[in-house]
Protein backbone atom coordinates (compact mmCIF):
# COMPACT_ATOMS: atom_id res chain seq x y z
CA UNK A 1 0.00 0.00 0.00
CA UNK A 2 2.35 2.51 1.09
CA UNK A 3 4.52 3.69 -2.43
CA UNK A 4 8.33 3.49 -2.21
CA UNK A 5 10.57 6.18 -2.42
CA UNK A 6 12.02 4.77 -5.71
CA UNK A 7 8.76 5.33 -7.31
CA UNK A 8 8.19 8.83 -6.79
CA UNK A 9 10.19 10.97 -9.22
CA UNK A 10 12.45 12.67 -7.56
CA UNK A 11 12.93 16.44 -8.76
CA UNK A 12 16.85 16.60 -9.67
CA UNK A 13 19.35 18.16 -7.85
CA UNK A 14 17.77 17.78 -4.62
CA UNK A 15 20.12 16.54 -2.16
CA UNK A 16 19.69 12.62 -1.64
CA UNK A 17 19.23 12.94 2.27
CA UNK A 18 16.06 14.56 1.67
CA UNK A 19 14.75 11.87 -0.13
CA UNK A 20 15.96 9.15 2.03
CA UNK A 21 14.16 11.50 5.21
CA UNK A 22 11.06 11.89 2.86
CA UNK A 23 11.37 7.97 2.40
CA UNK A 24 11.61 7.46 6.45
CA UNK A 25 8.33 9.45 6.76
CA UNK A 26 6.50 7.16 4.88
CA UNK A 27 7.05 4.93 7.55
CA UNK A 28 3.77 4.94 10.13
CA UNK A 29 6.43 3.27 12.68
CA UNK A 30 9.03 6.98 12.68
CA UNK A 31 6.16 9.16 11.50
CA UNK A 32 3.97 8.46 14.14
CA UNK A 33 7.21 9.28 17.15
CA UNK A 34 7.75 12.17 14.62
CA UNK A 35 4.76 13.76 15.14
CA UNK A 36 3.82 13.32 18.74
CA UNK A 37 7.53 14.44 19.77
CA UNK A 38 6.60 17.89 20.47
CA UNK A 39 3.81 17.31 22.48
CA UNK A 40 5.45 14.84 24.19
CA UNK A 41 8.71 17.21 24.85
CA UNK A 42 6.10 20.07 25.78
CA UNK A 43 4.02 17.39 28.21
CA UNK A 44 7.03 15.91 29.90
CA UNK A 45 9.29 19.18 30.55
CA UNK A 46 6.49 21.57 31.75
CA UNK A 47 3.75 19.38 33.27
CA UNK A 48 5.30 16.07 34.42
CA UNK A 49 8.94 17.69 35.48
CA UNK A 50 6.92 20.22 37.66
CA UNK A 51 4.83 18.27 38.95
CA UNK A 52 7.20 16.25 40.04
CA UNK A 53 9.20 19.18 41.19
CA UNK A 54 5.80 20.07 43.21
CA UNK A 55 6.24 16.68 45.24
CA UNK A 56 10.04 17.36 45.93
CA UNK A 57 8.89 20.89 47.35
CA UNK A 58 5.97 19.83 49.24
CA UNK A 59 8.46 17.41 50.91
CA UNK A 60 11.20 20.00 51.73
CA UNK A 61 11.16 23.31 53.63
CA UNK A 62 11.97 25.17 50.34
CA UNK A 63 11.51 29.33 51.19
CA UNK A 64 11.99 31.82 48.03
CA UNK A 65 16.29 31.92 47.81
CA UNK A 66 17.07 30.02 50.27
CA UNK A 67 18.18 25.95 49.77
CA UNK A 68 15.59 23.95 51.18
CA UNK A 69 16.22 20.99 53.36
CA UNK A 70 14.17 17.48 53.01
CA UNK A 71 10.96 17.20 55.81
CA UNK A 72 9.33 14.18 54.20
CA UNK A 73 5.72 14.23 54.81
CA UNK A 74 6.09 16.96 57.60
CA UNK A 75 4.91 19.96 55.59
CA UNK A 76 1.14 17.49 54.26
CA UNK A 77 1.41 16.46 58.35
CA UNK A 78 1.34 20.18 59.48
CA UNK A 79 -1.04 21.42 57.59
CA UNK A 80 -3.96 20.01 59.62
CA UNK A 81 -2.69 21.90 62.59
CA UNK A 82 -3.30 24.65 60.97
CA UNK A 83 -6.91 26.55 61.08
CA UNK A 84 -6.80 28.38 58.02
CA UNK A 85 -5.77 24.82 56.20
CA UNK A 86 -8.86 22.96 57.94
CA UNK A 87 -11.11 26.08 57.17
CA UNK A 88 -9.90 26.00 53.34
CA UNK A 89 -10.24 21.94 53.12
CA UNK A 90 -13.90 21.99 54.34
CA UNK A 91 -14.21 25.60 52.30
CA UNK A 92 -13.54 23.06 49.15
CA UNK A 93 -15.49 20.71 49.34
CA UNK A 94 -18.55 22.51 50.48
CA UNK A 95 -18.16 24.75 47.59
CA UNK A 96 -17.60 22.28 45.18
CA UNK A 97 -20.64 19.93 45.83
CA UNK A 98 -22.79 23.09 46.37
CA UNK A 99 -21.79 24.50 43.11
CA UNK A 100 -21.90 21.26 41.27
CA UNK A 101 -25.39 19.88 42.19
CA UNK A 102 -26.52 23.44 41.40
CA UNK A 103 -24.94 22.89 38.21
CA UNK A 104 -26.63 19.77 37.01
CA UNK A 105 -30.19 20.74 38.37
CA UNK A 106 -30.43 24.36 36.62
CA UNK A 107 -27.84 22.27 33.26
CA UNK A 108 -30.60 19.74 33.28
CA UNK A 109 -33.73 22.51 32.92
CA UNK A 110 -32.05 24.52 30.81
CA UNK A 111 -31.10 21.95 28.49
CA UNK A 112 -34.47 20.68 28.09
CA UNK A 113 -36.19 23.95 27.45
CA UNK A 114 -33.43 24.68 25.15
CA UNK A 115 -34.67 21.10 23.21
CA UNK A 116 -37.83 22.54 22.78
CA UNK A 117 -38.71 24.45 19.40
CA UNK A 118 -37.86 28.21 20.00
CA UNK A 119 -38.01 31.32 18.39
CA UNK A 120 -34.83 33.11 18.51
CA UNK A 121 -33.15 29.42 18.86
CA UNK A 122 -29.59 30.63 17.97
CA UNK A 123 -29.67 33.73 19.54
CA UNK A 124 -30.89 32.33 23.03
CA UNK A 125 -27.95 29.47 22.45
CA UNK A 126 -25.69 32.73 22.13
CA UNK A 127 -26.66 34.56 25.06
CA UNK A 128 -26.57 31.32 27.77
CA UNK A 129 -23.19 30.17 26.41
CA UNK A 130 -21.81 33.70 27.07
CA UNK A 131 -20.76 33.56 30.47
CA UNK A 132 -18.76 30.74 30.05
CA UNK A 133 -16.82 32.29 26.73
CA UNK A 134 -16.11 35.78 28.68
CA UNK A 135 -12.50 36.28 30.96
CA UNK A 136 -13.82 34.76 34.47
CA UNK A 137 -11.29 37.17 35.72
CA UNK A 138 -12.96 40.59 34.06
CA UNK A 139 -16.65 38.96 34.37
CA UNK A 140 -15.41 38.03 38.26
CA UNK A 141 -15.20 41.98 38.42
CA UNK A 142 -18.39 42.53 37.37
CA UNK A 143 -20.36 40.71 40.57
CA UNK A 144 -17.71 42.38 42.63
CA UNK A 145 -19.13 45.39 41.90
CA UNK A 146 -22.91 44.17 41.81
CA UNK A 147 -22.00 42.32 45.77
CA UNK A 148 -20.67 46.22 46.38
CA UNK A 149 -21.36 46.46 50.14
CA UNK A 150 -22.69 50.28 49.22
CA UNK A 151 -23.57 50.10 45.79
CA UNK A 152 -24.71 46.05 45.10
CA UNK A 153 -27.38 46.00 42.78
CA UNK A 154 -28.59 42.84 43.69
CA UNK A 155 -29.29 43.87 47.19
CA UNK A 156 -31.48 47.51 45.50
CA UNK A 157 -33.17 44.86 43.58
CA UNK A 158 -34.12 42.70 46.43
CA UNK A 159 -34.86 45.64 48.31
CA UNK A 160 -37.08 46.81 45.89
CA UNK A 161 -38.78 43.43 45.47
CA UNK A 162 -39.33 43.50 49.00
CA UNK A 163 -37.38 40.11 49.68
CA UNK A 164 -34.51 42.20 51.23
CA UNK A 165 -34.80 44.23 54.57
CA UNK A 166 -32.57 47.51 53.90
CA UNK A 167 -30.04 48.02 53.31
CA UNK A 168 -29.36 43.66 52.98
CA UNK A 169 -26.74 41.74 53.41
CA UNK A 170 -23.06 42.29 53.34
CA UNK A 171 -22.64 39.77 50.28
CA UNK A 172 -18.55 39.77 50.70
CA UNK A 173 -18.38 40.67 54.04
CA UNK A 174 -20.12 38.07 56.12
CA UNK A 175 -18.79 34.29 55.84
CA UNK A 176 -22.29 32.48 54.72
CA UNK A 177 -22.99 35.10 51.86
CA UNK A 178 -19.47 35.47 50.98
CA UNK A 179 -19.78 31.83 50.45
CA UNK A 180 -22.71 32.20 48.40
CA UNK A 181 -21.62 34.63 46.36
CA UNK A 182 -18.68 32.74 45.49
CA UNK A 183 -20.80 29.85 44.45
CA UNK A 184 -23.12 31.68 42.61
CA UNK A 185 -19.90 33.16 40.53
CA UNK A 186 -18.91 29.85 39.71
CA UNK A 187 -22.54 28.22 39.04
CA UNK A 188 -23.35 31.07 36.77
CA UNK A 189 -20.37 30.61 34.92
CA UNK A 190 -20.02 26.88 34.67
CA UNK A 191 -23.88 26.49 34.18
CA UNK A 192 -23.70 27.46 29.85
CA UNK A 193 -21.02 24.13 30.01
CA UNK A 194 -23.84 22.11 31.68
CA UNK A 195 -26.76 23.38 29.56
CA UNK A 196 -24.68 22.47 26.76
CA UNK A 197 -23.32 19.35 27.10
CA UNK A 198 -26.68 17.97 28.43
CA UNK A 199 -28.10 19.62 25.37
CA UNK A 200 -26.06 17.71 23.03
CA UNK A 201 -26.84 14.55 24.65
CA UNK A 202 -30.75 15.31 24.84
CA UNK A 203 -30.63 15.79 21.23
CA UNK A 204 -28.81 11.85 20.43
CA UNK A 205 -31.42 10.71 22.60
CA UNK A 206 -34.02 8.73 19.46
CA UNK A 207 -36.98 9.70 19.55
CA UNK A 208 -38.80 6.04 18.97
CA UNK A 209 -37.80 5.85 23.08
CA UNK A 210 -40.29 8.76 23.83
CA UNK A 211 -43.02 8.14 21.59
CA UNK A 212 -42.78 4.16 22.59
CA UNK A 213 -42.87 5.47 25.96
CA UNK A 214 -46.01 7.85 25.34
CA UNK A 215 -48.10 4.50 23.68
CA UNK A 216 -47.08 2.91 26.61
CA UNK A 217 -49.17 5.70 28.63
CA UNK A 218 -46.36 7.22 29.80
CA UNK A 219 -46.75 10.66 30.95
CA UNK A 220 -44.73 13.91 30.51
CA UNK A 221 -42.92 13.17 34.33
CA UNK A 222 -42.62 9.19 33.60
CA UNK A 223 -40.70 9.70 29.93
CA UNK A 224 -38.29 11.83 32.16
CA UNK A 225 -37.35 9.90 34.78
CA UNK A 226 -37.36 6.38 32.73
CA UNK A 227 -36.56 7.45 29.26
CA UNK A 228 -34.48 10.77 29.24
CA UNK A 229 -32.28 10.80 32.58
CA UNK A 230 -31.13 7.43 32.10
CA UNK A 231 -29.92 7.71 28.84
CA UNK A 232 -28.74 10.85 30.04
CA UNK A 233 -26.81 9.22 32.56
CA UNK A 234 -23.08 8.93 30.62
CA UNK A 235 -23.47 12.20 29.56
CA UNK A 236 -24.12 13.56 32.88
CA UNK A 237 -21.17 11.76 33.90
CA UNK A 238 -18.82 13.14 32.10
CA UNK A 239 -19.77 16.77 32.67
CA UNK A 240 -20.00 16.15 36.23
CA UNK A 241 -16.97 14.48 36.35
CA UNK A 242 -15.00 17.36 34.37
CA UNK A 243 -16.64 20.10 36.27
CA UNK A 244 -15.66 18.73 39.65
CA UNK A 245 -11.99 18.35 39.10
CA UNK A 246 -12.36 22.02 37.82
CA UNK A 247 -14.10 23.81 40.05
CA UNK A 248 -11.82 21.92 43.25
CA UNK A 249 -9.09 23.89 41.30
CA UNK A 250 -11.22 26.72 41.24
CA UNK A 251 -8.82 29.94 41.07
CA UNK A 252 -10.20 33.80 39.90
CA UNK A 253 -13.40 33.58 41.14
CA UNK A 254 -12.39 33.42 45.03
CA UNK A 255 -9.29 35.79 44.05
CA UNK A 256 -11.28 38.61 42.64
CA UNK A 257 -14.26 38.08 44.88
CA UNK A 258 -13.29 37.60 47.80
CA UNK A 259 -9.59 37.00 48.14
CA UNK A 260 -10.13 33.63 50.43
CA UNK A 261 -11.84 36.29 53.20
CA UNK A 262 -13.51 37.23 54.84
CA UNK A 263 -11.36 35.46 57.79
CA UNK A 264 -10.63 32.53 55.22
CA UNK A 265 -14.22 31.63 55.05
CA UNK A 266 -14.21 31.44 51.56
CA UNK A 267 -10.21 30.04 50.72
CA UNK A 268 -9.82 27.01 48.35
CA UNK A 269 -6.79 25.22 47.93
CA UNK A 270 -5.58 27.36 44.58
CA UNK A 271 -6.03 30.49 46.90
CA UNK A 272 -4.75 28.99 49.63
CA UNK A 273 -1.79 27.98 48.21
CA UNK A 274 -0.62 30.59 45.70
CA UNK A 275 -0.89 33.06 49.40
CA UNK A 276 1.29 30.65 51.27
CA UNK A 277 3.67 29.86 48.39
CA UNK A 278 4.01 33.20 46.54
CA UNK A 279 3.17 36.11 48.47
CA UNK A 280 4.77 34.88 52.00
CA UNK A 281 7.86 32.74 49.66
CA UNK A 282 7.01 29.17 51.88
CA UNK A 283 6.82 27.47 48.53
CA UNK A 284 7.08 24.16 50.55
CA UNK A 285 4.25 24.69 52.15
CA UNK A 286 2.65 25.91 49.11
CA UNK A 287 3.38 23.40 47.50
CA UNK A 288 1.60 20.43 49.64
CA UNK A 289 -1.66 22.60 49.31
CA UNK A 290 -1.77 22.54 46.55
CA UNK A 291 -1.06 19.13 45.96
CA UNK A 292 -4.30 18.29 48.12
CA UNK A 293 -6.09 18.49 44.84
CA UNK A 294 -4.31 15.51 43.32
CA UNK A 295 -6.29 12.66 45.07
CA UNK A 296 -9.88 13.86 43.58
CA UNK A 297 -7.56 14.75 40.42
CA UNK A 298 -6.27 10.44 40.49
CA UNK A 299 -9.87 9.61 40.88
CA UNK A 300 -11.74 12.25 38.17
CA UNK A 301 -8.70 10.55 35.53
CA UNK A 302 -9.34 6.67 37.16
CA UNK A 303 -13.34 7.19 36.72
CA UNK A 304 -12.98 8.72 32.94
CA UNK A 305 -10.69 6.25 31.98
CA UNK A 306 -12.34 3.46 33.65
CA UNK A 307 -16.47 3.77 32.84
CA UNK A 308 -16.36 6.95 30.18
CA UNK A 309 -13.55 6.32 27.80
CA UNK A 310 -13.47 2.67 28.04
CA UNK A 311 -14.44 2.08 24.44
CA UNK A 312 -12.28 4.31 22.63
CA UNK A 313 -8.70 2.76 23.74
CA UNK B 1 -53.89 17.40 25.13
CA UNK B 2 -54.80 21.03 25.33
CA UNK B 3 -50.73 21.66 25.32
CA UNK B 4 -50.88 20.14 22.02
CA UNK B 5 -54.02 21.89 20.58
CA UNK B 6 -52.09 25.23 21.63
CA UNK B 7 -48.86 25.47 20.48
CA UNK B 8 -48.53 28.91 20.34
CA UNK B 9 -48.97 29.16 24.41
CA UNK B 10 -47.19 26.31 25.02
CA UNK B 11 -44.44 28.07 22.90
CA UNK B 12 -44.70 31.33 24.67
CA UNK B 13 -44.75 29.77 28.33
CA UNK B 14 -41.02 28.01 27.20
CA UNK B 15 -40.02 31.03 26.85
CA UNK B 16 -40.95 32.71 29.71
CA UNK B 17 -39.62 29.64 31.89
CA UNK B 18 -35.96 30.54 30.04
CA UNK B 19 -36.61 34.38 31.05
CA UNK B 20 -34.93 33.88 34.64
CA UNK B 21 -31.65 31.95 33.00
CA UNK B 22 -31.27 34.78 29.96
CA UNK B 23 -31.59 37.39 33.21
CA UNK B 24 -29.07 35.39 35.25
CA UNK B 25 -26.25 34.96 32.41
CA UNK B 26 -26.44 38.63 30.79
CA UNK B 27 -27.58 41.05 33.47
CA UNK B 28 -23.95 41.10 34.62
CA UNK B 29 -23.01 42.42 31.51
CA UNK B 30 -25.68 44.42 31.00
CA UNK B 31 -24.77 45.95 34.51
CA UNK B 32 -20.81 46.05 34.22
CA UNK B 33 -21.79 47.77 30.97
CA UNK B 34 -24.17 50.43 31.54
CA UNK B 35 -21.37 51.13 34.80
CA UNK B 36 -18.81 51.49 32.85
CA UNK B 37 -20.99 54.56 30.97
CA UNK B 38 -22.28 55.99 33.88
CA UNK B 39 -21.18 59.61 34.97
CA UNK B 40 -19.40 59.34 38.74
CA UNK B 41 -21.70 61.65 40.17
CA UNK B 42 -24.86 58.86 39.23
CA UNK B 43 -22.70 56.14 39.86
CA UNK B 44 -21.68 56.83 43.37
CA UNK B 45 -25.11 58.46 44.06
CA UNK B 46 -26.90 55.54 46.83
CA UNK B 47 -30.63 56.69 45.99
CA UNK B 48 -30.26 57.04 42.00
CA UNK B 49 -32.28 53.63 40.07
CA UNK B 50 -28.72 51.37 39.12
CA UNK B 51 -30.45 49.89 36.71
CA UNK B 52 -30.70 52.80 33.41
CA UNK B 53 -28.93 55.79 33.20
CA UNK B 54 -30.46 59.02 33.57
CA UNK B 55 -28.13 61.55 33.67
CA UNK B 56 -26.58 60.80 30.39
CA UNK B 57 -24.26 58.59 29.37
CA UNK B 58 -20.61 59.44 29.06
CA UNK B 59 -17.21 58.16 27.82
CA UNK B 60 -14.89 59.47 30.44
CA UNK B 61 -13.94 56.20 32.29
CA UNK B 62 -12.66 54.91 28.44
CA UNK B 63 -11.57 57.72 28.07
CA UNK B 64 -9.25 57.50 31.22
CA UNK B 65 -8.98 54.00 30.97
CA UNK B 66 -7.41 54.32 27.25
CA UNK B 67 -4.65 57.72 27.74
CA UNK B 68 -4.13 57.55 31.66
CA UNK B 69 -3.27 53.53 32.21
CA UNK B 70 -1.43 51.48 30.32
CA UNK B 71 -3.97 49.33 28.93
CA UNK B 72 -3.36 49.59 25.47
CA UNK B 73 0.13 47.95 26.27
CA UNK B 74 -1.68 45.15 28.43
CA UNK B 75 -4.04 44.19 25.79
CA UNK B 76 -1.32 44.42 23.11
CA UNK B 77 0.51 42.13 25.22
CA UNK B 78 -2.57 39.69 25.38
CA UNK B 79 -2.79 39.60 21.97
CA UNK B 80 0.88 38.38 21.38
CA UNK B 81 0.40 35.84 23.56
CA UNK B 82 -2.28 35.00 23.00
CA UNK B 83 -1.85 34.73 18.76
CA UNK B 84 1.49 32.91 19.19
CA UNK B 85 0.60 30.35 22.26
CA UNK B 86 -2.38 29.64 19.94
CA UNK B 87 -0.66 28.98 16.81
CA UNK B 88 1.99 26.82 18.74
CA UNK B 89 -0.30 24.79 20.36
CA UNK B 90 -2.45 24.09 16.85
CA UNK B 91 0.36 23.03 15.31
CA UNK B 92 1.55 20.76 17.64
CA UNK B 93 -1.86 19.31 18.85
CA UNK B 94 -2.68 19.22 14.78
CA UNK B 95 0.26 16.43 14.14
CA UNK B 96 0.02 14.68 17.55
CA UNK B 97 -3.81 14.11 17.14
CA UNK B 98 -3.46 12.92 13.92
CA UNK B 99 -0.75 10.38 14.46
CA UNK B 100 -2.83 9.24 17.36
CA UNK B 101 -5.82 9.24 15.54
CA UNK B 102 -4.02 7.35 11.91
CA UNK B 103 -0.80 5.84 12.75
CA UNK B 104 -0.27 2.84 14.57
CA UNK B 105 3.61 3.22 16.48
CA UNK B 106 4.82 2.00 19.66
CA UNK B 107 3.24 3.13 22.42
CA UNK B 108 0.48 5.12 20.41
CA UNK B 109 -2.56 4.28 23.37
CA UNK B 110 -0.87 4.77 26.14
CA UNK B 111 0.53 8.21 24.81
CA UNK B 112 -3.31 9.24 24.02
CA UNK B 113 -4.65 8.31 27.51
CA UNK B 114 -1.19 10.45 28.85
CA UNK B 115 -2.62 13.23 26.84
CA UNK B 116 -5.89 12.74 28.16
CA UNK B 117 -4.63 12.99 31.73
CA UNK B 118 -2.97 16.48 31.38
CA UNK B 119 -6.09 17.30 29.94
CA UNK B 120 -7.73 16.84 33.38
CA UNK B 121 -4.60 18.50 35.14
CA UNK B 122 -5.70 22.23 36.57
CA UNK B 123 -3.70 24.68 36.12
CA UNK B 124 -3.81 25.64 39.82
CA UNK B 125 -1.94 22.68 40.70
CA UNK B 126 0.99 23.58 38.81
CA UNK B 127 1.60 27.35 38.78
CA UNK B 128 4.01 27.14 41.67
CA UNK B 129 6.86 24.81 40.28
CA UNK B 130 6.18 26.37 36.75
CA UNK B 131 7.34 29.47 38.08
CA UNK B 132 10.41 28.37 39.99
CA UNK B 133 11.01 26.60 35.70
CA UNK B 134 10.26 30.18 34.19
CA UNK B 135 12.93 32.18 36.76
CA UNK B 136 15.55 29.40 35.92
CA UNK B 137 14.64 30.21 32.77
CA UNK B 138 15.46 33.91 32.62
CA UNK B 139 11.44 34.22 31.76
CA UNK B 140 10.66 36.03 35.22
CA UNK B 141 8.20 38.93 34.91
CA UNK B 142 8.21 38.47 31.13
CA UNK B 143 5.33 37.43 28.26
CA UNK B 144 7.49 35.29 26.89
CA UNK B 145 6.97 33.02 29.71
CA UNK B 146 3.35 33.21 29.27
CA UNK B 147 3.64 32.12 25.63
CA UNK B 148 6.01 28.98 26.50
CA UNK B 149 3.46 27.77 29.31
CA UNK B 150 -0.07 28.38 28.08
CA UNK B 151 0.90 25.02 25.52
CA UNK B 152 0.67 23.04 28.38
CA UNK B 153 -2.77 23.39 28.93
CA UNK B 154 -3.69 24.27 25.07
CA UNK B 155 -1.46 21.01 23.43
CA UNK B 156 -3.57 18.61 25.41
CA UNK B 157 -6.93 20.31 24.56
CA UNK B 158 -6.33 20.73 21.07
CA UNK B 159 -5.18 17.32 20.26
CA UNK B 160 -8.15 15.59 22.30
CA UNK B 161 -10.78 17.94 20.02
CA UNK B 162 -8.57 16.89 16.84
CA UNK B 163 -8.40 13.34 17.45
CA UNK B 164 -11.98 12.93 16.99
CA UNK B 165 -11.99 15.28 14.04
CA UNK B 166 -9.66 13.31 12.10
CA UNK B 167 -11.33 10.09 13.01
CA UNK B 168 -14.47 11.52 11.22
CA UNK B 169 -12.52 12.13 7.86
CA UNK B 170 -12.47 8.62 6.29
CA UNK B 171 -9.48 6.08 6.09
CA UNK B 172 -10.45 5.54 2.29
CA UNK B 173 -9.84 8.80 0.61
CA UNK B 174 -6.22 9.06 2.16
CA UNK B 175 -5.52 5.63 1.01
CA UNK B 176 -6.34 6.62 -2.52
CA UNK B 177 -4.86 9.52 -2.65
CA UNK B 178 -1.50 7.29 -1.32
CA UNK B 179 -2.07 4.80 -3.80
CA UNK B 180 -2.07 7.23 -6.33
CA UNK B 181 1.37 8.13 -4.99
CA UNK B 182 1.52 11.21 -2.56
CA UNK B 183 2.94 10.25 0.22
CA UNK B 184 1.58 10.31 3.79
CA UNK B 185 2.30 13.91 4.57
CA UNK B 186 1.30 14.73 1.19
CA UNK B 187 -1.84 13.13 2.09
CA UNK B 188 -2.21 14.62 5.06
CA UNK B 189 -1.71 18.41 3.87
CA UNK B 190 -3.48 17.88 0.58
CA UNK B 191 -6.52 15.67 2.25
CA UNK B 192 -6.71 15.10 5.34
CA UNK B 193 -6.28 18.70 6.52
CA UNK B 194 -8.53 20.30 4.14
CA UNK B 195 -11.46 17.90 5.22
CA UNK B 196 -11.17 18.52 8.93
CA UNK B 197 -11.01 22.47 8.68
CA UNK B 198 -13.93 22.87 10.78
CA UNK B 199 -11.94 21.07 13.69
CA UNK B 200 -9.12 23.34 12.94
CA UNK B 201 -11.35 26.04 13.34
CA UNK B 202 -12.36 24.83 16.06
CA UNK B 203 -9.22 24.27 18.39
CA UNK B 204 -7.75 27.45 17.22
CA UNK B 205 -11.19 29.07 18.66
CA UNK B 206 -10.83 27.62 22.03
CA UNK B 207 -7.37 27.79 22.17
CA UNK B 208 -7.16 31.57 21.30
CA UNK B 209 -10.55 31.71 24.15
CA UNK B 210 -8.81 29.70 26.65
CA UNK B 211 -5.26 31.96 25.97
CA UNK B 212 -7.41 35.04 26.15
CA UNK B 213 -9.11 34.39 29.40
CA UNK B 214 -6.28 32.59 31.40
CA UNK B 215 -5.34 33.91 34.96
CA UNK B 216 -3.41 32.34 37.19
CA UNK B 217 -0.13 31.98 35.13
CA UNK B 218 0.00 35.76 33.97
CA UNK B 219 -0.88 36.73 37.45
CA UNK B 220 2.02 34.61 39.02
CA UNK B 221 4.86 34.76 35.73
CA UNK B 222 4.06 38.62 35.14
CA UNK B 223 3.95 41.75 37.46
CA UNK B 224 5.34 45.01 35.62
CA UNK B 225 3.07 46.92 33.53
CA UNK B 226 4.76 46.15 30.34
CA UNK B 227 4.67 42.85 30.68
CA UNK B 228 1.05 41.82 32.17
CA UNK B 229 -2.05 40.54 29.96
CA UNK B 230 -5.31 43.05 29.60
CA UNK B 231 -7.00 40.77 32.43
CA UNK B 232 -4.09 40.63 34.96
CA UNK B 233 -3.68 44.69 34.39
CA UNK B 234 -7.28 45.72 35.05
CA UNK B 235 -7.65 43.38 37.93
CA UNK B 236 -4.21 44.33 39.14
CA UNK B 237 -3.49 47.96 38.26
CA UNK B 238 -6.81 49.20 38.02
CA UNK B 239 -7.37 48.72 41.48
CA UNK B 240 -4.80 50.92 44.10
CA UNK B 241 -5.55 50.78 48.10
CA UNK B 242 -9.00 51.14 48.87
CA UNK B 243 -10.15 53.50 46.58
CA UNK B 244 -11.91 51.72 43.30
CA UNK B 245 -12.50 53.47 39.80
CA UNK B 246 -15.24 51.66 39.17
CA UNK B 247 -16.76 53.39 36.09
CA UNK B 248 -12.96 52.90 34.69
CA UNK B 249 -12.29 49.13 36.30
CA UNK B 250 -15.93 48.47 34.51
CA UNK B 251 -14.75 49.90 31.43
CA UNK B 252 -11.66 47.39 31.45
CA UNK B 253 -13.15 44.43 31.87
CA UNK B 254 -15.66 45.80 28.50
CA UNK B 255 -12.82 46.34 26.51
CA UNK B 256 -10.98 43.17 27.40
CA UNK B 257 -13.91 40.88 26.78
CA UNK B 258 -14.05 42.55 23.57
CA UNK B 259 -12.06 40.45 21.45
CA UNK B 260 -13.63 37.47 22.25
CA UNK B 261 -16.96 38.89 22.02
CA UNK B 262 -16.52 39.19 18.42
CA UNK B 263 -15.00 35.91 17.61
CA UNK B 264 -17.79 34.66 19.78
CA UNK B 265 -20.42 36.38 17.56
CA UNK B 266 -18.90 34.82 13.94
CA UNK B 267 -18.15 31.56 14.86
CA UNK B 268 -21.02 30.93 17.82
CA UNK B 269 -21.74 27.54 15.54
CA UNK B 270 -18.07 26.15 16.48
CA UNK B 271 -17.96 27.20 20.05
CA UNK B 272 -20.86 25.09 20.69
CA UNK B 273 -19.50 22.23 18.60
CA UNK B 274 -15.86 22.32 20.48
CA UNK B 275 -17.11 22.60 23.78
CA UNK B 276 -19.58 18.97 23.80
CA UNK B 277 -16.72 18.05 21.65
CA UNK B 278 -14.32 18.65 24.20
CA UNK B 279 -16.47 16.55 26.57
CA UNK B 280 -18.19 13.49 24.83
CA UNK B 281 -15.84 12.61 22.68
Amino acid sequence: MAVRADDIPVPRGRPRLAGRVREWLDHESILGPVFVTPALLLLVLLVAYPFVMALYFSMSNAFIGRPSRWVGLHNFIALWDSDVFRQTFQNAFVFTSIAVAFKVVLGIILALLLNEQLWFKRMIRGAVLLPWVIPTALSTLGWWWMFNSLYSVVNWTGIALGIMDPPGPNWLGQRYYAMSAVIAVNVWRGLPFFAITILAGLVAIPKELYEAAEADGAGANARFWHVTLPLLRPVLAVVVLFSTIFTFGDFNIVYILTHGGPINATHLFATLSRQVGIDTGRIGEGAAISLYLFPLLVFVVWAQLRFVRKQVY
Amino acid sequence: MTVSRRPFVKRLMLHVALLPFLIFALFPFYHMTLTSLKRDRELYDRYAVPLVITQGPTLEHYAKLLWDTEFLTWTKNSLMVTFLATGISVVIGTIAAYALARLKFFGVASLGTGIFITYLVPTSLLFLPLAQVVQWLGLSDSKWALVLTYPTFLVPFCTWLLIGYFRTVPKEVEECAMVDGATRIQALWRIVLPMAVPGLVCAALFAFTLSWNEFIYALTFTSSSEQITASVGVTTELIRGDIYFWGSLMAGAVLGSVPIVILYVFFLDYYVSGLTAGAIK
